[in-house]
This record gives structure tokens, sequence and C-alpha cells, in this order.
């Protein structure tokens, strides 16, 4: 469904990211983790074109999607989470999950959409009057993914969702991130919670340093030596 | 429901209605005018909202345009003997225009000429606008100080049309109070409703916040461009009404000082809000009216300016928001919350 083959990345003259290369499949649950500034916020920039790739090419269900435009991207199917929420804090709720689907011309579908996402976070419905800014951490959160899916996305990219929340509340997030999945959404995760990443996730990818340094199923990196001495806490396994 | 939600604006706009009549009818020329001098302010506080309040694109520019659609309109309206006599240059397709049809006592050639003002000023804004909205910050306020620069060289130097650093003059007096009122209703109107349409949703979420607004899909340079080009009209249109106001202007009324006016209006109502900008506006035309009276007492000339700028600053150190923020004074909901409160009542 995406393919990334040789990307590489420059802020000016530094190479952010070099050669990466990696696939999602359909109603794959792919995760992409790694340690800070290791490339990964980069990697999902460049996919959704808010980055762009000084070499290497990124194929979208076999359409070349290296140099389109993000309202492009975004109108052919892929939708970007991006890290740290970054919602709307002046606007409402409801005009948050509303420019969600700003893409989209189809008022009733969307409409249905909206049901559909605030069945998903009934937290939601309850405040859809309210300014943005002032939900939850947690509740942010939930918005930032369902404006990302208001626009009808069949791949879902999603940065950092538990970043900086209450433990409770990252494990409803990745509940949700689960039920998604199971709908048949696919999606590609960034994830610095290593451990809960894996756990979710079809197959894994870890990038180091720019580049991509290991590949593999989830359940089978989980056990991985180098990933528990790096991400998962000194090779203790966590229940 | 929809009723009560317009009975509140309705009520504000038929008060308003009844004051002008009345001042109107009580002759007294210096309110009058005072009147259209603040409703001409109200429309260009709430076209630069528009343009820099909502998307977060400060221009400076805005007067510039203001500037263009009055001299575009003058030279429309401007009888055929005196287009001869001040203006001898001017190219001949030009030099036989005299907009002086009225139905009744209705002048439509004024409409017209103003309509073409606006008109030809966002088809300048345009390109201008493709240029200049892919800039963000101080880029944008630089850059369009220079376009301001700009239209008052172009002014200065296009001595066939607009008489160069001479005052253009005998502009006949179109604009009054029901001009003045009905333009800045329509103003007022227009882009209250662009704010709560997709497109002035775009323009917050993208001033918000830039690369979530382009990770969802939005299109910064689209909103942006819109508010720009129909922020230029309005500037244009406020042109006009005041260049058939005070009949007689050269290029140096539309300046810095002007700019730094209606900015000053803008921040202390808030960027963002629409009913901001129109208290921002009555709030400093009537200070600047109470200053320039203790200063004619005083002799302290040049109080008003350091008072205004001194307020400037104020404001965007100890309230950047303004007055009202980006909320809007909720006229809509006058009758709904008395009926609410009703019903709570046993």
């Amino acid at each position: 469904m995406l393919e990334l083959t040789g990307v590489e990345i420059r802020y000016g003259n530094i190479r952010a990211v070099r050669d990466v290369s990696l696939t999602v499949g359909q109603g794959e649950l792919i995760t992409l983790i790694g340690s800070n500034g290791a490339g990964k916020t980069t990697t999902l920039r460049s996919i959704s074109g808010l980055l762009r790739a000084s070499a290497g090419r990124i194929m979208f269900e076999g359409e070349d999607i290296t140099r389109a435009p993000t309202d492009r991207i975004v109108a052919m199917g892929i939708s970007h989470c991006p890290e740290g929420r970054r919602i709307f804090g002046s606007l409402t709720v409801g005009e948050n999950l509303r420019l969600g689907a700003v893409t989209r011309a189809d008022r009733r579908a969307v409409a249905k959409d909206l049901g559909e996402v605030l069945e998903i976070f009934p937290v939601l419905e309850q405040r859809l009057g309210q300014a943005g800014g002032t939900l939850s951490g947690g509740e942010q959160q939930m918005l930032a993914i369902g404006r990302a899916l208001m626009s009808r996305p069949r791949l879902l990219l999603l940065d950092e969702p538990s970043l900086g929340l209450a433990p409770l509340m990252v494990e409803r997030i990745f509940a949700t991130i689960a039920e998604l999945k199971r709908q048949g959404l696919t999606i590609l995760l960034v994830e610095q919670n290593v451990h809960h990443a894996l756990d979710v996730a079809d197959r894994a990818y870890v990038m180091e340093t720019g580049r991509m340094s290991l590949e593999g199923p989830a359940h089978v990196l989980r056990r991985d030596p180098r990933v528990e001495q790096a991400y998962l806490g000194g090779g203790e396994v966590r229940a | 429901m929809a009723a009560r939600r317009a009975a509140g604006p309705a009520m504000a706009v038929g008060l308003s209605a009844l004051a002008f009549a009345l001042l109107d009818a009580s002759g007294q020329a210096f309110w009058q005018g005072l009147v259209i001098n603040l409703l001409i302010f109200i429309i260009l506080t709430v076209s630069l909202n528009l343009t820099s309040g909502f998307t977060g694109v400060f221009s400076l520019g805005q007067i510039g345009f203001m500037a263009l659609g009055a001299y575009a309109s003058a030279i429309l309206t401007l009888p055929l003997r005196e287009k001869a006599a001040f203006l001898p240059d001017l190219p001949s397709w030009l030099a036989g225009v005299h907009l002086d049809w009225s139905v009744g006592p209705l002048p439509v050639g004024f409409l017209v000429a103003t309509l073409i003002a606006g008109g030809l000023v966002s088809v300048i804004a345009w390109p201008v606008g493709r240029v200049l909205m892919r800039l963000s910050g101080h880029f944008v306020a630089v850059a369009t100080l220079g376009f301001l620069v700009i239209v008052r060289v172009i002014l200065f130097n296009a001595d066939g049309f607009t008489r160069g650093s001479r005052t253009f003059s005998n502009v006949t007096q179109y604009t009054n109070l029901w001009w003045a009122g009905l333009w800045a209703l329509v103003v007022v109107y227009v882009v209250w409703r662009i704010k709560r349409s997709t497109y002035g949703r775009e323009m917050l979420a993208q001033r918000e916040d830039r690369v979530a607004a382009q990770a969802i899909g939005i299109r910064v340079m689209e909103p942006r461009l819109l508010a720009f080009v129909v922020g230029a009209f309005f500037a244009g249109v406020a042109g006009s009404l005041y260049a058939h106001f005070i009949t007689s202007f050269s290029p140096t009324v539309f300046y810095f000082d002007l700019t730094f006016r209606v900015i000053t209006m803008l921040v202390v109502g808030g960027m963002g809000s629409v009913s901001g900008s129109i208290v921002g506006a009555v709030a400093i035309v009537a200070l600047g009216e109470a200053l320039r009276r203790v200063e004619d007492a005083t002799l302290l000339y040049g109080l008003s300016s350091i008072v205004l700028a001194a307020m400037f600053l104020v404001v965007i150190t100890v309230r950047r928001g303004g007055l009202l923020g980006e909320r809007e004074i909720p006229l809509d909901r006058l009758f709904l919350r008395r009926d609410r409160t009703a019903d709570q009542s046993p």
C-alpha cells in the first residue's frame, strides 16, 4: 500500500534521514520506533508531504506521491495525526473535527463519519461546542486522532500518540489504535513507548541516527536483545 | 430558533438606523461627520481583520488598497468640466467617463464607481497576494509595507491620473450617513459570515498551527489569498467612501499615520473578532476626539498620537488578544438567553 525506497531528507545541509526504505501492506499496523532524533517524525512528515524528500521515492497504492502537495495526499487517503496533538485550541471540538474533512465534498458522508468518530470517542460528543484548548491532554489526543479520521483515510500516520499522557490514558489510546486496526484501517505508528507499540503492531522498523537499523515482525523484535537493550530497559522482560 | 438568533443583530441594526435617522434630521454636521468617519474606520478595521486577524498574515498594506480605491472611484465620478481642468492628461477612454447617474434620489453612479474601485483593487491584490502570502511573520509585514510605499510613489508620480502631490479636489460629496452605514453593515455581515464558514475556519486553523493545518489537507495559500483579496475589496470601498466624504485629498493622507491608526483599532479590539473591530474603532475614534479637545485646551499638540501609541504598546504587552480576543459579542443569543432563564424559573 505504501512503499518508501531510499528516501533521504535534508534540513539545509544536514541529512536528517538517509536511505530509508519501508513498506506498509493493506490492513497492517506497522510501528516505527527509535530514540529521540532518530528521524522517525521526519520520515512520517515526508510521507504526508509536509517535508520533501531530497532523494528516493514514496509510492502510495501504485502512485508516486514523492512530490505531491499535502492536500492531494490527504485527499488520496493518507491522514497524518501530528506529534504533540496540535489541535486548534481556539476552535471548538466540532470545528476541529469538521476541519479534518476539509478535503472532502460530500457533506452527508462527512456528517455520518462525524457520528462514527464520536462513537469511537464518546467523550468528545459532550465537548463538541467547547474550545479545543480547554480539553485535557488525553482528550486532545483523542480529538487529534478523531480529526485525522475525519478525512476518511485508508492509511493513518500516527506520530507519538502516547506522548505526555497519564498511564491510564496511554492504555486507552492504544486500545483505540488496536480497535481501529481491527476495523481494517492501515496504520503507521511512530512511538517512543516501544513496549506498547510492539504489543499492538504486526511488524516494526527500528531507526537509529537517520537510518533503518532493524526490521521484522513485532513479536520477534520484542525478544531481540538489541531492542531490549536499547528500548525496553536493559534486557529485563517486562510483563 | 433562526428567527430568534436574527433578533439580536436585527435589533442592533434597527437601533443604529434609528440613531442615524435622528442624527440625519438633527443637522449636526460635526457629529454626522464624526460618525461617517467612524463608519469608514469600522470598514477598514473589519477588512484588515479579515486580511490579518483571521489569517495571522500581518499586512501593513491595507491603506495602500484604500488609496487606490479612493483615487479610482474619485476619477470615475469627477464631473467632466473638472476632469478637463484638473486632469487634462487623462487617457481619452477615462476622460469622458462621469458616473453621475441617479435613480430618484439614489446616486447609482457613485455605487457603481465604488464597486468598480473595489473590484479594481481586488484585481491588483490578487497577484500581490499570490506572491506575498507565501511569506510568514515579519517578512509579510515588511513586504506589505513595501507595497504601501510603492502605491504612494505611484500616486505621486502618475500625475496624469492623480495630480501627483497636488490635492485632488472637487469630488462630489456623495458619502452620507446612509451610504457609510450601509457599507459598514455589508462589510461586517460578509466578514462575519466568512468567519463562520469553512474558509473562515481554515483561516483560523492555519493561523493557529500551520503544520497541523497542512497535515489535515488545508491549502494554506487559498484561505490566505481569499482573505487578502476580499479584504482589499473592502479597503477599496472604504477609500471610495472616504474620497466622496472629504472631497479633496492627496497621497500623503494614505500613509503610516492612517495605517497605524487602523492597526491600533484592530489590535485593541482583538485580532479575529469582528465585533472587536467595531469596538476598537469606536474606542479609538472616541478617544481621539476627546484627546483632540484636550490638545486644543492645553495646547499640548501631539498628545493624542502619543496616547494612541502608548495604548497600542500596553495592549500588545499586557493583553495580547485585545479587548475581545477572537470572541464575538453574542448578539445572536440576546433573546435566546432570556428564554433559557425564563424556563428555569419555577
